[in-house]
């Protein structure tokens, strides 16, 4: 079996990602329960009157896979799988709101469209012009994750070389208003800083899009080797240990292997105690790093988280932002990520200094 | 040719059968399941026609045996109906034997509460539990509930038309790579407002009877459905001395990179996929012995595809016909139709007609098969094409 790499990565997201020369050196803080992306400026990557007609996903879409796919040096790829919880959700809200306002008269196609959760990856395709293999998974915050899955299965089989992979999910304004009535989101503004330490139930929402070119072909910009991603649909939190256990043994690792866990609590009450059971438990004297104070809860921000743990790999550096203790300070050689959401659909993955 | 994933049991629910048995039937019959939409409450009740499935909600939530405070959009209902007679059929009476997962696809998820209750959300607590039921997984995560999977890979994938096909692709691979030992693989979409008018603003709804291939077809007719399949490592089909429907040999997804929505006049994608699928099935064009196309009926499908199949077949095409006749164009669940469809076929040697037929298309001289007509069959080609160019082919052998 090939060995996997990312070889790339691409980022906007709530904090200013999109230049791969910084590593959130400058932290922009909040004080909401819904916080969007800072945006590059989209006209320095897509033709302005191309990016009018794109939804926001779609842009946020194209613009990381065009920094990823610049980094790595390529302007084709053998495949694009895209993770998306909701896919372009203001399209879909767009569309759903002119048919009952208008008892479905007067329509127009376009937000009907976008609104399709394959459009990023299909658009990213008819953007470079790549008849590769093209595919999108929905699958709530394992939606990245089975995208990652596909990839690895593809390269370390050599059936493919390079692959865009990628996590996207815009913020829609009434599904963010119908989620604060579920008490999904938080009913409260709270301040980044103290987000994680919440007492209340709810996360705050947030939105982006994370691309990664994956190779099994190491080059000069790779940034770590991706040895493996589980997912679970279901975890009881008392079967948790056992099967991270079990899952580190496959891969010939225990917990005292492990340099930095980046854990993906959002400072929801009912469910950050899924994280507490690694953080207080095995992995208590391990490197602990947090990250959805800095780019909000959606269904691919485990990305984000993703993007993270490349960049800490390569920079051998943990952000004071992200640290919540400092155990390491070098030296890191294995990461492991551990998500879930509203204590369904887990994953781990772990990533290799390369 | 490569010995391909076992399938070892199917599951149906279609406007042509509540089961298997039901849609062979009608397949063999020539009974259609388009009519004018009645159970859907839209302004285009009496004009446009659909393929609906006879069982209203209430219907499938007792059959299912699901409270009343259950949150089920109709395409987990269609899903659960249909995953579960896979389930049975596959004889599995304890899933947690084997390492099992479960891939599902969906276009419109939980859509049709969403569009129900869109406004009512905002002023009233009595409907809000649909809120948690939209996303696209919710469906599949209601399935593997229902059919007793946890702890597993379980996901959705959804790439609009040819969502279905490729979750049987991914399956198909989790298999091969040896990461479970079992997998349930298929589709579901309901029919909401939101697709039927996303697709007349389109213009590529018929107003009549859809007539894949036909110079005069009009569009097509959507439809709601949900099939899955049981695929089987070889491992556990000998241990547990299955029995195999067929075989899942080969699979190919490409994108046409031309439009996004609309597919390219030479078909590029649709031949990219078919001539991958039969590179991994380890096949020759010559190999295939019948084709169930997309064939959706509308002007720019019918010619890619064609324009396609001409480019892999050349002057020898073996038979082919499109089923959208019968149960309409069932978007995220159609590869999976199909892919039953393809197993009936190949287990009675029975050729589908492409019901509607009446003019060749005036680019080719293609003619689709249009009657019923026994052959001798041990592989059929099937092809789903969807929107953002997204094309798949599959291969089912004896």
């Amino acid at each position: 079996m090939e060995k996997v790499y990312i070889n790339s990565i691409g980022s906007i997201s709530a904090q200013k990602t999109f230049d791969n020369n910084d590593f959130l050196e400058e932290i922009t803080t909040y004080e909401d329960n819904i916080i969007p992306v800072i945006e590059p400026n989209y006209k320095d990557f897509i033709p302005p009157a191309a990016a009018r007609r794109m939804a926001k996903g779609i842009k946020m879409g194209v613009v990381a896979s065009k920094i990823a796919l610049e980094e790595a040096n390529l302007t084709d790829i053998d495949a694009i799988i895209t993770g998306t919880g909701m896919g372009c959700v203001r399209d879909s809200e767009k569309f759903v709101t002119a048919i009952l306002d208008n008892n479905e008269q007067f329509l127009t196609p376009t937000s009907f469209i976008q609104s399709t959760h394959n459009t990023v990856a299909g658009q990213i395709a008819l953007g470079i012009g790549c008849k590769g293999y093209n595919f999108t998974y929905v699958h709530s915050s394992v939606s990245f994750e089975s995208a990652l899955i596909d990839a690895l299965m593809q390269l370390e089989l050599k059936e493919a070389e390079n692959i865009l992979v990628g996590g996207v999910d815009e913020s829609g304004e009434h599904t963010n208003a119908i989620h604060k009535l579920i008490q999904h989101i938080k009913p409260e503004k709270i301040n980044s800083n103290e987000l994680l330490n919440s007492k209340t139930a709810g996360a705050v929402f947030g939105e982006g899009a994370n691309f990664f070119v994956l190779s099994n072909k190491k080059q000069d910009s790779s940034y770590a080797q991706v040895l493996g991603v589980k997912t679970f649909n279901t975890l009881a939190i008392s079967d948790l240990l056992a099967n991270l256990e079990a899952y580190l043994k496959e891969n010939n690792l225990s917990a005292t292997d492990i340099d930095v866990l980046i854990s993906g609590n959002n400072g929801d009450i009912d469910y950050d105690n899924y994280y507490t059971e690694l953080t207080n438990g095995p992995f208590k004297n391990t490197q602990q790093v947090v990250y959805k104070h800095l780019s909000g809860e959606f269904n691919t921000a485990s990305a984000f988280g993703f993007w993270l743990g490349a960049k800490i790999l390569k920079t051998q550096q943990i952000p004071s932002a992200v640290a919540i203790n400092t155990i390491k300070t070098k030296g890191f050689e294995i990461v492991l990520l551990y998500n879930q959401y509203r204590g369904k659909n887990h994953s781990f993955t772990l990533l290799r200094r390369c | 040719m490569s010995t391909g994933v076992a399938i070892t049991g199917m599951g149906i629910i279609s406007a042509i059968g509540n089961n298997v048995s039901e849609n062979y039937s009608s397949l063999l019959e020539g009974r259609t399941g388009i009519s004018h939409i009645s159970k859907i409450d839209t302004v285009h009740k009496g004009s446009i026609m659909v393929g609906e499935i006879e069982f209203t909600n209430a219907e499938l939530e007792a059959k299912l045996g699901l409270s009343a405070d259950n949150n089920y959009s109709r395409t987990a209902l269609l899903g659960a109906v249909a995953a579960k007679e896979a389930i049975a059929d596959a004889k599995i009476t304890n899933i947690k034997d084997y390492r099992t997962g479960l891939i599902s696809s969906t276009s419109v998820g939980g859509m049709d509460m969403t569009e129900k209750f869109y406004y009512d959300y905002l002023e009233s607590e009595d409907n809000r539990k649909y809120i948690e039921g939209h996303h696209a997984g919710d469906s599949t995560e209601k399935i593997a509930e229902q059919l007793g999977i946890d702890q597993s890979l379980v996901t959705t994938i959804s790439t609009a038309c040819s969502s279905a096909a490729n979750a049987i692709m991914f399956g198909a691979r989790l298999i091969k790579t040896g990461k479970l030992d079992r997998v349930i693989v298929g589709g579901a979409d309901c029919l909401s407002k939101f697709t039927i008018n996303g697709f007349k603003t389109l213009m590529i709804l018929s107003d009549t009877y859809n007539t894949p291939f036909d110079e005069n077809r009009k569009g097509l007719n959507l439809g709601e459905a949900a099939a899955y399949l049981v695929l089987e490592s070889d491992f556990l089909v000998k241990k547990e001395k299955k029995k195999v429907l067929g075989y899942v040999v080969g699979y190919g997804n490409a994108n046409d990179a031309y439009h996004q929505t609309a597919s390219s006049e030479n078909g590029d994608g649709a031949t990219l996929a078919m001539e991958k699928a039969l590179a991994v099935a380890g096949l020759e064009p010559k190999d295939i012995d019948y084709i169930n196309a997309h064939g959706t009926a509308t002007g720019n499908n019918d010619l890619s595809e064609g324009r396609a199949l001409i480019r892999v077949f050349g002057k020898e095409i073996p038979e082919f016909s499109s089923t959208k006749a019968y149960t309409g164009h069932t978007l995220a669940a159609a590869g999976a139709i199909e892919a039953v469809y393809a197993i009936l076929s190949l287990q009675n040697n029975i050729i589908y007609p492409n019901l509607n037929f009446k003019t060749p298309m005036k680019e080719f001289s293609l003619i689709p098969q249009t009657t019923l007509k026994e052959k001798a069959l041990n592989t059929v080609l099937s092809n789903s094409l969807g929107f953002g160019g997204n094309c798949s082919t599959l291969i089912f052998s004896k």
